[in-house]
């Protein structure tokens, strides 16, 4: 037998007729796909923006073409290379460094950058009055705005850098080179270069930045420049930047962020998926008998099928536009979120690829999670028009598995496409569909439980709303789905929030620092430790350092090592100078992970040296292997005796390479002090009379940089919070699709029950004591998962104990069982409102 | 004057708990084309079931129907529907006019299964015929069950077809109403020469009728005419 002759048109035509007469319930899954599209949209938008914009402004952002820097002065070899190439347009040195401003007493860290030539030859260097940018160069000071404004300062008042004394010559609003963030730290402030030697502030301890900026032609490849040249200078510890390889450096730096916001954006847009899901199968079963009435009259299983699938594919490809337009608008929103944060002024365009990404999104994840629900208009039977049939027992097994592993792969594919990281997306599809398979266990075992051991004895309005959560067609596994990842979400946010605060976090105890004071010389610690002392604070600590940089590795000299494309060596480990300490025990951020810890030494060959898990990892190194430094000249041999795990993000030094008591302390060194300042008051007298007597030292308040910390997260938060709440926005229009879905059949039971003799109130306690089972068991479990992860993520990524805060438990679960009950309650106003006469006249009709 | 539909040994067997139900047992009969022809009996007596599996909405393995010279159970699920599609119209007890389309476009939509060009127009004379001209744009819940099944009506006709199954056609409808949807069918039934088969209580419909059977216990109990 052939098949009838109605076409592709037919079937659109048929969707269209059908669709248009149930659109209330279409719309609600559109605005479903409509949220998720836009949360993902909206982030993946903005930082491909943001993307842009950095490599559009790369050379503002530089201020040159490129740039080859060094730690330390740079040798007659490297002066040959900037020689070939044209020689420098521009040098800078910089530093960070106490100032002092006599006019007002004030004291302050800044970055102090000594410059020459004509830098920025991209970008501005913006002052107020705009002419200091040049007049600065005959012997002033140019201060970045935010310090002038904290300490009261004026152009033509004096800042005291060491040994020499400048007129401010203006506000520094913006250069190129610094950023906002670290700017909060040590803001900048421009001197004339011939200055920098005056000032005396460069010595021992100090770390300086040597700089030279080029300007290039057009057409020169940057990317074969730094082919060519890179490796030279890596031979003499120097390093070359071009403007693009700043832009992907600083890209980068946001990408990680931006992937995270991705993922939670994701996870808003499987939210309605999942309302999509539950709703098209309460959609599917009221079309159970249009569906035989078409196939009596001689339309196919395939056509039968297509025409809702059609519908599904229109409200995918609606809703992704709606939420790519949606999607958009919110991303106009975002740098006023994060403002400052963001290292470029970002200028919102409208890209072809969201507008693909959100329409692909849209139909791709409707028609995926829409296929399972649909499979049912298949086995709908034609013999269903003329009587109830019993509903086939099952879909095909092989039918289910595909959509299953269609869904699973095209999530796992997804989040591999926005993670960049198969293990990383492997791991973030387990962990949801671990959160998905809990909170569906708990949904069903909940109504299993209630149904064996249902309380008979309970009031008549308690026994019908518990029955409601397990009568057939009901929304207890998708409500407690929403409501549950939803909330988990939150929390979860909530809790990682609190943990890294938390971790930053100085302790108040008496004898923890709160305050670091650098680039001590050894002939100044006894000076300085009774300056601190007679002021009535306790020095924590004295922490001696001596640079050094590795000579050789496993007896391999670093020059071989350099010249070795195939070395796994990190380039970090060769060029870098190292801070080292010496002491004779371990610290509070520290943990033996291998080898013996040695207190003391006296011998003076193999020294037995103890080193950072990140530093074995990045030169290759184990328990056992010799390690020669260069002691400022000096070569010191040693040999890995013990690799300690570090905790970096503690707000203390910290250090790679640890020496024994008994070998350094007559090296050249400097030192580092920790102290701990009662209040702000004395706290400024201290650094005031520290940056007067001994110019040299740098002194970071670690309460400032906490309180800066705490304003930067409570920045990214506020995002965060805003995504996470979209995830709620989509939970609550998957509530109302549940609700709206299944009203009819409570508007039918309504009228009966008040046929029955059941009063408008009752009926409305019936549902609102539902409502608020269903609130309560999504929030909670939402919660305790958030719990339960958060505790997995202190235990494997922060390395801490996890103490949950009150507040999810006092605030999110009450305020979301108080929405969930308002909504379902709102929604269901009109199932009183009717008579009961027109209700069942019209149910009869 | 050749058959139209064939009934040879229809049995029909439900598994219900442990036990089978027997709801159908060794039913034969014919009906000619054009013919008029009623299934009568009591509820539970096998009537619906009968009317299902002569128009393929349901299967058995024992016995055969053949309708419009196709034996119906050597053919899929699909290729029934194309035979009901061009042979068949179906009047139900309880109309089932697809709720979300209007009055023409229930109508049309056999004529644009088989692909028929000028569909509307067709729809439109055989909702004037019925009566319902002025209706063509209502939804089946703005129309009376009278109206609905006169919808029905010219829904069955739409495609011309060779035989008509009704299942209690007047049986959701008052009586003067039933009288006239009664008339009507007949009238269509002239006209077009289609076969009729009614299942029915109803036994002044019934002698309406050229031929009848009278079902009990899923037995033909008498047969008339």
């Amino acid at each position: 037998m052939g098949k009838n002759n109605a076409g592709f048109s037919w079937l659109l035509k048929m969707a269209w007729r059908d669709g248009k007469a149930s659109y209330g319930k279409l719309l609600l899954f559109v605005f479903s796909i409509t949220l998720g599209v836009a949360a993902v949209v909206s982030v993946h938008s903005f930082s491909q923006v943001l993307k842009e914009n950095i490599a559009l402004q790369s050379k503002s952002l530089l201020g040159a073409d490129y740039v080859i820097e060094s730690d330390k002065p740079v040798n007659d070899r490297v002066m040959g290379i900037m020689d070939s190439l044209g020689g420098a347009d521009a040098k800078e040195i910089n530093f960070l460094s106490m100032a002092a401003f006599p006019g007002s007493n004030g004291t302050k860290l800044m970055e102090v950058r000594g410059l020459e030539g004509g830098f920025p030859f991209y970008g501005e260097l913006e002052t107020n009055p705009s002419t200091a940018n040049e007049n600065f160069k005959n012997g002033g000071a140019l201060v970045d705005a935010t310090t002038m404004l904290q300490l009261n300062l004026q152009q033509g008042d004096s800042i005291k850098l060491g040994a020499v004394i400048l007129p401010i010559a203006g506000t520094l609003e913006s250069v190129p080179g610094s950023t906002s963030v670290f700017g909060a730290i040590a803001p900048p402030v421009l001197i004339p270069f011939r200055y920098i030697e005056k000032t005396g502030l460069v010595q021992t301890g100090s770390r300086i930045e040597y700089k030279y900026y080029f300007q290039a032609d057009e057409a020169q490849d940057m990317e074969l420049l730094s082919e060519k040249v890179e490796p030279v200078l890596d031979l003499e510890e120097a390093d070359l930047d071009t403007h693009l390889s700043e832009a992907r450096r600083l890209g980068r730096r946001y990408e990680n962020f931006a992937k995270f916001l991705n993922l939670v954006g994701f996870i808003a847009l499987l939210l309605g998926c999942v309302g999509i899901a539950s709703g098209m199968g309460i959609y599917v079963r009221m079309k159970i008998r249009s569906i035989a009435v078409l196939k009596c009259l001689g339309a196919s299983k395939r056509q039968s099928y297509l025409i809702f699938f059609v519908q599904i594919a229109c409200m995918g490809i609606v809703g992704g536009l709606l939420g790519t337009t949606l999607g958009y608008l919110l991303q106009q929103l975002f740098p006023s979120l994060v403002g400052d944060l963001l290292p470029v002024d970002v200028t919102i365009t409208f890209s072809l690829q969201s507008v693909l990404l959100g329409l692909s999104l849209g139909l791709a994840m409707s028609i995926l999670f829409a296929l399972y629900p649909l499979m049912q208009t298949l086995y709908v039977s034609p013999l269903q028009a003329l009587r109830v049939v019993k509903e086939p027992k099952s879909r095909s097994k092989r039918a289910t598995a595909a959509v299953g592993m269609g869904i699973l792969l095209f999530i796992s594919g997804f989040s591999y496409w926005l993670l960049g990281d198969l293990v990383r997306s492997l791991l973030f599809v387990a962990g949801l569909l671990t959160v998905f398979l809990i909170l569906t266990a708990v949904a069903r075992l909940f109504m299993s439980l209630l149904k064996k051991f249902f309380p008979y004895s309970w009031s008549f309005i308690a026994r019908q709303s518990l029955k409601n959560l397990f009568r057939p067609q009901n929304q207890t596994l998708v409500l407690v789905l929403s409501i549950g990842i939803g909330t988990f979400l939150i929390s979860t946010l909530y809790f990682t929030k609190d943990m890294l605060l938390e971790k930053a976090a100085i302790e108040d105890s008496a004898n923890s620092a709160n305050m670091i004071l650098m680039d001590i010389q050894k002939q100044q610690v006894e000076a300085i430790s009774q300056t601190v002392e007679s002021a009535g604070m306790p020095v924590i600590d004295k922490i001696p350092i001596v640079t050094m940089r590795v000579e050789t590795l496993n007896g391999r000299h670093v020059e071989d090592i350099r010249k070795d494309s195939t070395s796994q060596v990190s380039r970090w480990i060769l060029n870098h100078e190292f801070r080292v300490t010496y002491r004779d025990s371990l610290i509070g951020s520290e943990r033996l992970l291998e080898g013996k810890w040695v207190h003391r030494t006296e011998t003076n060959s193999d020294i037995p040296i103890s080193v950072s898990s990140d530093f074995a990892n990045m030169a290759k190194v184990s328990i056992g292997d010799p390690v020669a430094f260069n002691v400022q000249g000096r070569i010191m041999e040693t040999k890995v005796t013990s690799i300690r795990e570090v905790d970096w993000s503690r707000l203390q030094p910290n250090f790679s390479i640890v020496f024994p008591a008994g070998v350094l302390e007559n090296a050249p060194q400097f030192g580092v002090m920790t102290l701990r300042t009662p209040d702000d008051a004395s706290s400024a007298r201290l650094q005031q009379e520290l940056v007067q007597n001994f110019p040299n030292v740098s002194i970071l308040d670690l309460k400032r940089i906490l309180s800066l910390l705490e304003d930067i997260l409570g920045k990214i938060g506020w995002i965060i919070n805003f995504m996470a709440f979209f995830s709620i926005f989509v939970g609550v229009a998957v509530l109302m699709g549940a609700i709206y879905s299944s009203k009819h059949q409570r508007v039918k039971q309504g009228a009966l029950l008040r046929t029955l003799g059941a009063k408008s109130a009752q009926i409305l306690k019936m549902i609102a004591i539902e409502y608020t089972i269903l609130g309560f068991l999504g929030a909670f479990m939402g919660v305790v998962l958030a719990v339960l992860g958060s505790t997995l993520l202190a235990w494997l990524l922060f390395d801490t104990a996890f103490a949950p805060s009150a507040v999810p438990f006092i605030i999110i679960l009450p305020a979301i069982t108080l929405l969930v009950f308002t909504l379902g309650v709102a929604n269901s106003m009109g199932i009183v409102r009717n008579s009961p006469l027109s209700v069942l006249k019209k149910e009869k009709e | 004057m050749s058959k139209i539909l064939k009934v040879q040994n229809l049995s029909k067997t439900y598994r219900s708990g442990d036990h089978d139900l027997n709801v159908l047992n060794n039913v034969s009969f014919e009906v000619d084309e054009g013919q008029s022809f009623a299934i009568v009996g009591p509820s539970g007596s096998g009537k619906t079931t009968l009317l299902g599996l002569c128009a393929g909405l349901d299967t058995t393995d024992q016995g055969e129907v053949w309708l419009c010279g196709s034996n119906l159970f050597d053919l899929d699920e699909d290729g029934r529907a194309l035979l009901r599609n061009q042979n068949v119209g179906f009047v139900f007890q309880d109309f089932q006019l697809l709720p979300t389309l209007t009055a023409l476009e229930n109508v049309v939509v056999p004529l644009e299964l088989r692909g028929v060009k000028k569909a509307y127009e067709q729809g439109k004379e055989l909702l004037a015929k019925v009566g319902l001209a002025d209706r063509e744009s209502h939804y089946p819940s703005q129309l009376s069950g009278g109206e609905q099944q006169r919808v029905a009506l010219a829904r069955a006709f739409a495609n011309r077809p060779s035989i008509l199954f009704a299942d209690e056609p007047t049986g959701n409808l008052d009586d003067d109403t039933g009288t006239r949807i009664e008339d009507l069918l007949f009238e269509l039934n002239k006209e077009q020469g289609t076969a009729l088969v009614i299942v029915t209580h109803d036994l002044e419909l019934a002698q309406k009728t050229d031929k009848s059977i009278r079902l009990r216990s899923g037995k033909i109990e008498e047969t008339v005419g």
